[in-house]
């Protein structure tokens, strides 16, 4: 078969094993290991008098019961904050378990470990903690005011404030360009929160031998879970071991790193000798893990009479929950990622990051970049019914024009590094969605209406990640990067990209991410990267590869290494088939010590050559075996962008919102695997038709969660996501080798905002607030009925 | 999520069964699509589980002239195969997902008493009843609670400790009847239920409507059912004042706020899913398929 797999639509590898039950997750590892459970805080805001344990110990199976106070010191400490940031002044991070204050439900206060986790859970029933209720701080306006605060020595509850001002052309600044400008709207937005919800909650199993740790976790970044256990446990980083088995589902969740029981958990196997392992339940993940989405924007914009932006000033309060691990990387995206495809005259914001009594916040698909793209749309969608203009036809009239890129918006993105845009065509994109859903000949009428959104992703952030290639004398060839997988489609990607860097065969090649044993050096799965970090490293390493396998054959063959070629996983002279050697057999020739194992090696001794007794077997800068490792660190983030229109219909009688079509055109670059590609947009659309019609978290006057079960908490079925439409474009990265864009958060980002926007052209009034139920358009119809 | 300890019965036949709930206190297993999720929640904690699936003879789907006794252990899927009742047909549709369908029974959903679920407002509206079954002195005792008496209130029905529901009867439509199930949910199958209306309808021999009832759910403590043959006014279908009806519906239900929607709406919804279901009943009654 052929082996040009790059660009092929080539079906994914893992399927066989993820959807015949073959998997093997966190919790089916350790089948005889011990388990534990929490007990968590049923307050938002609490002080803890006293713990009584004493009940608990008569349960039998029970092994160990740990508080705070149980803790080593270095056990003990706060978790680490990330990714600090200087306008990050306040920054607060968990204890491990709480020590003398709780700050939201969920909250880890008493680790129980027993025989099972049945034992386990009738133990932590069993454990008195007596709690001080201390009203809490809810809802992000509240939390501002700052009447009660969630950290003591955090005044107002802001964690982080930060001011960005990009003037424009002019000299002007946004405030002075709103307020010269013809035309001016101001206005208020609300996005609900959401969460990752993975269907695999997080969990931890650990084995200690008495001189190694190997820990299992279901995480997104094995490499810095090993570092951080190391660093908690006082363990040199070689006797450690983070193993990321198959991972149902991350969304960004997972990333945050190490988790309480990530280092709790190991600390216990240490501790007792025994192997412990803890698996997340639901009700644990919705409350004790991390959520995302919540905003309230203040948007000024000033505009001329084409609709083109002279300035914008933008206000965010962005509610960060009970701690910061995870930095300000989220309103950061917002702020930045706001700006779209559009070049806009001048730009003023300023997000406050907000301590609430509630679950922290981190990012979830998509990390802001939904808010800052309802923010901008909604805003591109006011300013045409201002002017009485086509919606689109505002987009296009501050669309970045082709002969721009690179683009420099003038501001620092996430990664610390300039927000310049490296490639796109977005006036030609808006083109193909125009057609792909037929923009100019849709039907307006009551109850059916079409709208539409744009946006650009940063993908592919730094600082690097590695892939090593090493060919064996059987001709297979094992590709390892220390990144992670979720069931993306890893394994089936970076195969493509060794076949085609190789000429090896696909089925000859196999894949292994996320194994520290296999590659210590990742930064992990997350921010859109993988294919463009670890595909372009890999395909580095692929090429490292390549080349020694020419110099040897060439050197067997008595040829010229311009002269060779790979296909097949045969090396061979360019117009003479016949004079050629296989992959195999070079990789036997790469290794001087040629035990003849096998048949591959007894064959290879024919094209030994007459060792030169003067010269080393191994010759100086040369290495044993075919091999390669190499790494990919680019300069910046590479820009993705997409475009997304629907139609929507709305039951005049009932309000329900049904999606009829959903259009999405997509760059993420060359495409590595179009299948791959639509499948993580068709997922990517589904959580956000969740976000724009479906999810919230609940919660009440207490800081409690009101809807923290899958009963409750609306992930759509596929019974309410719409058939998705989509079509490519591909503006190739100049940043990097294979000329990639990240491609995995793209579909989730605009959804909200398209949803609302055909929902407004359906019901002809302002849908301002995310997401949207029937209960909440019927609300809203009355008001503007009423007037 | 682990159930807090039990002792687990498995009785294999009804007197053992009987004996079993006289001397314990225990729920019944039957489906599980509530209890298990109930214990798993730590939100039930009965002493003893009594796994009724053992019995002999209580799986029986058994379709007469005057209606269909459905056995305790007659799942939601078998009965939806059956084909034996329209309206059950039409609310069994909505109830939940196949894979919780094959498992959860009709009985089960009834005894449940979930004021959010279907099949309790199909039984209300159709004047059914339940057969329970206890420990009596030198026997069985078998008493039979019509519909209106069953549902008590939400997750309460009208069995009492010691008490097996061994099967539901659903009376058949009369001649010239039609019914209908409208619902609106979040998600299709949900439990984020907004507000459902069964109907049955009955036209007289001018085909003028000479009987109307509607069960609401999800809108008050238990299913709650109106009759609205008066309203109607024996009139063909399409000359119901519908407004009147709608509102004699709305007066009846007292739905609340909840975290999916608010009184208001609920109020409004259940207008609108009575005129349809009413209108659909109808439908099918002037033109039985």
């Amino acid at each position: 078969m052929s082996t040009r797999l790059f660009g092929e639509p080539v079906r994914r590898r893992e399927d066989r094993r993820l959807l015949t039950g073959r998997g093997r997750y966190v919790d089916d590892l350790g089948p005889d290991a011990l388990a534990a459970a929490f007990v968590r805080s049923p307050h938002a805001r609490a002080r803890i008098r006293d713990i009584d344990v004493s009940a608990a110990l008569d349960v039998e199976g029970l092994v160990a019961v740990y508080t705070w106070e149980d803790l080593p010191e270095r056990v003990g400490r706060p978790l680490p904050l990330l990714i600090p940031h200087p306008a990050l002044t306040h920054g607060r991070t968990a204890y491990p378990l709480a020590r003398d204050v709780v700050r939201h439900v969920g909250e880890p206060v008493v680790m129980v470990v027993a025989a099972d986790r049945y034992l386990a859970e009738d133990a932590c029933a069993l454990i008195h903690v007596d709690y001080e209720p201390l009203k809490p701080v809810v809802g992000l306006e509240e939390a501002a005011h700052g009447a009660r605060l969630v950290h003591d020595d955090v005044p107002g509850n802001v964690g982080a404030r930060l001011l960005q001002e990009v003037p424009g052309r002019d000299g002007r600044s946004a405030r002075e360009a709103i307020e010269e400008a013809p035309h001016t709207l101001a206005f208020r937005l609300d996005i609900e929160r959401s969460a990752s919800m993975p269907l695999e909650g997080r969990g931890v199993h650990a084995r200690w031998d008495g001189t190694d740790l190997r820990v299992h976790s279901s995480t997104q970044t094995s490499t810095s879970v090993r570092m951080a256990v190391a660093a908690a446990l006082g363990l040199p980083l070689p006797h450690v071991e983070v193993i990321a088995p198959d991972v149902g589902g991350g969304f960004g969740v997972k990333i945050v790193h190490p988790w309480p029981e990530e280092i709790l958990v190991p600390w216990a196997a240490m501790t007792l000798g025994r192997e412990v392992k803890w698996t997340e339940d639901r009700r644990e993940h919705f409350v004790s893990s991390a959520h995302e989405r919540a905003q309230v924007q203040y948007v000024r914009v000033g505009f001329d009479d084409d609709g083109r932006v002279l300035g914008l000033d933008v206000t965010i309060l962005h509610d960060h929950g009970a701690y910061t691990p995870y930095g300000i990387i989220v309103p950061i995206i917002t702020s930045t990622q706001l700006l779209g495809p559009y070049k806009i005259g001048a730009y003023r914001v300023e997000f406050s990051s907000i301590y609430t009594n509630t679950v922290q916040v981190t990012p979830y698909r998509g990390a802001g970049r939904p808010q800052g793209v309802f923010c901008m749309e909604r805003t591109m969608d006011k300013i045409a019914r201002h002017l009485g203009k086509d919606r689109t036809e505002v987009r296009r009239a501050n669309f970045i024009e082709p002969d721009e890129f690179p683009y420099d918006q003038g501001m620092i993105f996430q990664d610390g590094r300039p927000l310049v845009y490296d490639s796109g065509d977005y006036p030609r994109m808006l083109a193909m969605l125009k057609e792909l859903i037929g923009w100019d000949a849709f039907e307006r009428r009551p109850g059916r209406g079409i709208g539409v959104g744009c946006y650009v992703e940063g993908t592919g952030v730094g600082p690097y990640e590695g892939g090593h290639v090493q060919v064996t004398s059987d001709g297979r060839v094992h590709v390892s990067t220390g990144l992670t997988s979720q069931g993306q489609g890893h394994e089936t990607v970076f195969a493509q990209i060794a076949a085609s860097e190789l000429g090896v065969p696909i089925e000859r090649i196999s894949v292994v991410t996320g194994d520290t044993r296999r590659f210590g050096y990742a930064v992990g799965t997350f921010a859109s990267r993988a294919a463009v970090m670890s595909g372009n490293a890999i395909a580095l390493a692929c090429r490292k590869v390549r080349a020694k396998a020419l110099r040897i054959a060439a050197d067997a063959l008595e040829a010229d290494p311009a002269d060779l070629e790979i296909t097949d996983g045969t090396v061979h002279v360019v117009g003479t088939p016949s004079a050629s050697i296989p992959l195999a057999t070079v990789a036997v020739l790469a290794n001087p010590l040629r035990y003849a194992f096998d048949e591959e090696a007894a064959r290879a001794t024919q094209f030994a050559g007459a060792s030169a007794p003067d010269r080393p077997p191994v010759a100086e800068g040369d290495e044993p075996g075919l091999e390669g490792r190499d790494y990919y660190s680019p300069i910046r983030s590479t820009f993705a962008a997409g475009m997304h229109a629907a139609i929507v219909e709305t039951d005049p009688l009932t309000a329900e919102v049904r999606v009829v079509r959903y259009a999405v055109i997509h760059d993420c670059g060359r495409l590595v695997n179009p299948m791959i590609v639509e499948g993580q947009i068709h997922g990517g659309v589904a959580q956000g038709v969740g976000g724009a019609l479906y999810e919230r978290m609940v919660y009440d006057g207490d800081g409690q969660l009101l809807n923290a079960s899958f009963m409750d908490f609306l992930m759509p079925y596929a019974t309410e996501i719409p058939r998705i439409e989509t079509g490519h474009l591909e503006t190739p990265s100049p940043l990097n080798p294979l000329g990639v864009k990240g491609a995995g958060e793209a579909g989730v980002i605009p959804v909200s905002a398209v949803i609302a926007s055909a929902v407004e052209d359906a019901e002809g009034f302002p849908v301002d607030r995310m997401p949207i139920s029937p209960s909440e358009l019927f609300d809203l119809r009355r008001r503007h009925a009423t007037g | 999520m682990k159930p807090p300890p039990f002792t687990y019965h498995a009785p294999r036949d009804l007197d053992e069964a009987l004996d079993l709930l006289a001397e314990v206190d225990g729920k019944v297993l039957a489906g599980g699509q509530s209890l298990i999720p109930l214990l798993n929640m730590r939100l039930a904690a009965p002493a003893h589980v009594v796994d009724v699936n053992r019995l002999p003879g209580l799986s029986g789907i058994e379709a007469g002239p005057e209606g269909v006794t459905v056995g305790a252990l007659a799942r939601q899927a078998e009965v939806a195969r059956a084909g034996v009742h329209p309206l059950l047909g039409q609310a069994l549709r909505l109830v939940a997902h196949p894979v919780i369908r094959n498992r959860g029974t009709v009985v089960g959903s009834l005894v449940h008493a979930d004021p959010a679920a279907e099949l309790p407002a199909v039984l209300a509206v159709l004047g059914g009843s339940v057969r329970l079954a206890r420990r009596a002195p030198g026997g069985t005792g078998v008493r039979q609670v019509a519909a209106d008496a069953f549902f008590a209130g939400p997750l309460e029905s009208a069995a009492e400790p010691g008490e097996l529901a061994v099967s539901a009867f659903f009376p058949a439509l009369p001649p010239r009847s039609g019914s209908a199930f409208e619902e609106v949910a979040r998600r299709h199958g949900d439990y984020a239920l907004l507000a459902g209306v069964c109907a049955v309808v009955t036209l007289d021999e001018d085909l003028h409507v000479a009987a109307a009832r509607v069960a609401c759910v999800g809108v008050g403590p238990v299913p709650v059912v109106a009759d609205v043959s008066e309203v109607c006014g024996r009139r063909p279908a399409a000359t119901v004042p519908w407004e009147a009806v709608t509102e004699a519906v709305r007066r009846a239900v007292e739905p609340e706020d909840d975290i999916h929607a608010s009184a208001a709406y609920r109020l409004h919804l259940v207008g609108v899913l009575a005129e349809r279901a009413l209108r659909e009943a109808a439908a099918r009654a002037a033109a039985p398929p």
